[in-house]
């Protein structure tokens, strides 16, 4: 890249930048060059950079308030809410930020998954980035026991006995997490200590995810390899500064909305009842971005699989750059991986409603075909797609049919349009 | 093409390893042994029961080792659907003699065995514990009949100090 020739104007800045380069690295990041075609499914690495520092700062002023003890902690929360000055707005922000937090992942999560993104020469970002994926999962069940409820209690000992489908060591492991015979003081203490570290975790891989994006640069709508800089491309800032700076006030009136108007809406009311070890609520589920791993894990009728299952769900993802054969990356020009796109994502949804319902009756029948087509999709559909699939044909460059000139772009189209 | 040999480096650099690796060894385990139960969750042991005022058909519960422990003084209509099934049926086979030591006393641990949840009395397809975490069910003697559950609900160490207590732990 040519931006690392960059000299500082000032002799200051000379003498400092050659010392520690940080004014180079800031040249960088302004003239990083982006391809110009980036849509707002683009924006939501911004977006979610502004979620983690949202719920790093929220977080900080709530541990401030908070008592990690199994008897104190429901009631300093509730403290929270009351008294502490602006402690209600402080906490629904972290809270439904979590929440906001996930719902920026899936959609970034499902751009890569549409363009491509994962693929050559991009597997270590997205390698990263399901790293990042679990650790937030990781965040988010140990942050949600933190207010213990009936939900915070009932949900660590569901979630912490996963482990106890392992051979012969399951319950050893399942003790030595709990500190004890159940979920209890010790539990709640470690948690809260992980909680805290997790997001400082996160944060160093989201340096590592963007210096890794930055080697080949991002990827783009159409998919293809381009020149940087070039006519291709432009400046990060301020081109891309101001969209990313529009898309995420416009995510911040969704995430407003929640917070101000119904911040509760989200989570469940037995998180209102203290916990209580000997009473299970009658309808325990866990929060919504979890909903269709927690229907895969159900959808199978043995313990053990079951675990392996949904954990399977998640870790097939790191290998997807290897199970989608297809050397196009963009869906834009994969007619049937389009169609296949659109349908897991309707299962992913399918599987996150039956997630939420009764493990019974049909309920149950649908997450069982649901989790089998989610297997089927990465396991075969997608290695065969890539070796089956006619694909259109890609233009050469991002300028050429802007400008009209391309004749592979408009008979892509044309072929598009025939095949319908 | 000269034959590898043995020398003191080598034989320095093996000892450094070994000792290096027991010097890692011990530095970590106490790091990962203090999450362990310690000695005074441990001596929360045992818990003594007043049953005295338990009739028939009915369940209490009381919290041993921070879990529930359900005490049911069974029906004899319990006592012979219990007794009536055959091992063949069950996944996790165990005659309900095994189970009661008195078959009107059901003392057992109210856990369910797939992922920790407190099933509810009376439920379920085998009038006995029904999970409403993963919908499993067991019979009147809790045993594990359907659902993802792999064992049935565990039996704590228990005994009748008098006749109308029990000793569980």
């Amino acid at each position: 890249m040519s931006d690392h020739d960059y000299t500082p104007k000032s002799k200051v800045g000379k003498w400092f930048n050659d010392r520690l380069p940080l004014l180079t690295l800031a040249n960088h990041l302004t003239e990083y060059p982006t391809p110009k075609n980036l849509n707002y499914w683009w924006t939501f690495g911004g977006i979610l950079t502004f979620c983690l520092i949202t719920q790093i700062i929220t977080g900080l002023v709530l541990a401030m308030h908070y008592i990690a003890h199994a008897d104190m902690a429901f009631d300093s929360v509730e403290h929270i809410m009351r008294d502490v000055n602006y402690g209600w707005l402080i906490r629904y922000i972290h809270a439904n930020g979590a929440s906001m937090f996930f719902l920026a992942v899936y959609i970034h999560i499902f751009r890569s998954l549409f363009y491509g993104s994962y693929k050559s020469p991009r597997e270590i970002i997205w390698i990263i980035g399901i790293i990042i994926y679990l650790l937030m999962m990781a965040a988010a069940f140990m942050g949600y026991v933190l207010p213990w409820g009936q939900m915070s209690f009932w949900g660590a000992t569901v979630i912490t006995n996963l482990f106890s489908a392992i051979p012969l060591v399951g319950e050893g492991i399942v003790t030595w997490l709990w500190g004890g015979y159940s979920v209890d003081n010790p539990t709640l203490t470690r948690f809260f200590t992980l909680h805290y570290l997790i997001p400082f975790l996160i944060l160093g891989l989201v340096v590592l995810h963007i210096w890794a994006l930055h080697v080949p640069g991002n990827n783009n709508p159409v998919g293809i390899d381009i020149k940087k800089p070039s006519k291709d491309t432009v400046p990060f800032h301020p081109y891309i500064v101001i969209k990313d700076g529009f898309a995420l006030l416009m995510f911040m009136i969704v995430f407003a909305f929640f917070v101000f108007y119904t911040p509760n809406i989200l989570g469940h009311a037995d998180n209102y009842i203290e916990a209580d070890p000997l009473v299970t609520p009658a309808h325990i589920v866990p929060e919504w971005y979890l909903l269709p791993f927690y229907a895969i894990l159900r959808s199978v009728p043995d313990k053990l699989l079951g675990v392996v299952a949904m954990l399977s769900a998640i870790f097939i993802l790191a290998a997807l750059p290897w199970l989608d054969t297809s050397k196009i990356r963009s869906a834009v020009f994969r007619p049937l991986y389009r169609q296949f796109y659109w349908i897991l994502v309707a299962d992913v949804l399918i599987l996150g409603y039956v997630g939420a319902m009764p493990a019974e009756g049909l309920y149950l029948l649908i997450a069982r075909v649901a989790t089998a087509y989610y297997f089927l999709h990465f396991l075969v559909i997608l290695p065969l797609l890539g070796l089956k699939e006619k694909t259109l044909p890609v233009p050469l460059s991002i300028t050429e049919p802007v400008l009209g000139g391309s004749i592979n772009f408009a008979s892509a189209k044309n072929t598009e349009r025939s095949n319908k | 093409m000269s034959e590898k040999k043995t020398n003191r480096r080598d034989f320095l650099f093996t000892a450094t390893y070994a000792v290096g690796a027991v010097g890692v060894g011990a530095t970590i385990w106490p790091m990962i042994d203090q999450m362990n139960p310690d000695a005074s969750v441990k001596a929360l042991a045992s818990t003594e029961v007043d049953v005295s005022d338990v009739n028939p058909g009915k369940t209490i519960t009381v919290l041993w080792r921070g879990k529930p422990v359900f005490i049911r003084r069974r029906t004899q209509d319990e006592i012979a659907e219990a007794k009536s099934v055959k091992l063949e049926d069950l996944k996790d086979p165990q005659k309900d003699e095994d189970r009661a030591k008195d078959p009107e006393w059901l003392v057992m641990l109210g856990v369910c065995t797939h992922l920790g949840c407190v099933p509810l009395d009376q439920k379920g397809d085998y009038n006995g514990w029904f999970c409403p975490c993963h919908g499993s069910h067991y019979d009147t003697s809790g045993r594990i009949r359907k659902g993802p559950a792999p064992t049935n609900m565990e039996i704590p160490k228990y005994e009748f100090v008098d006749s109308n207590t029990i000793k569980i732990g």
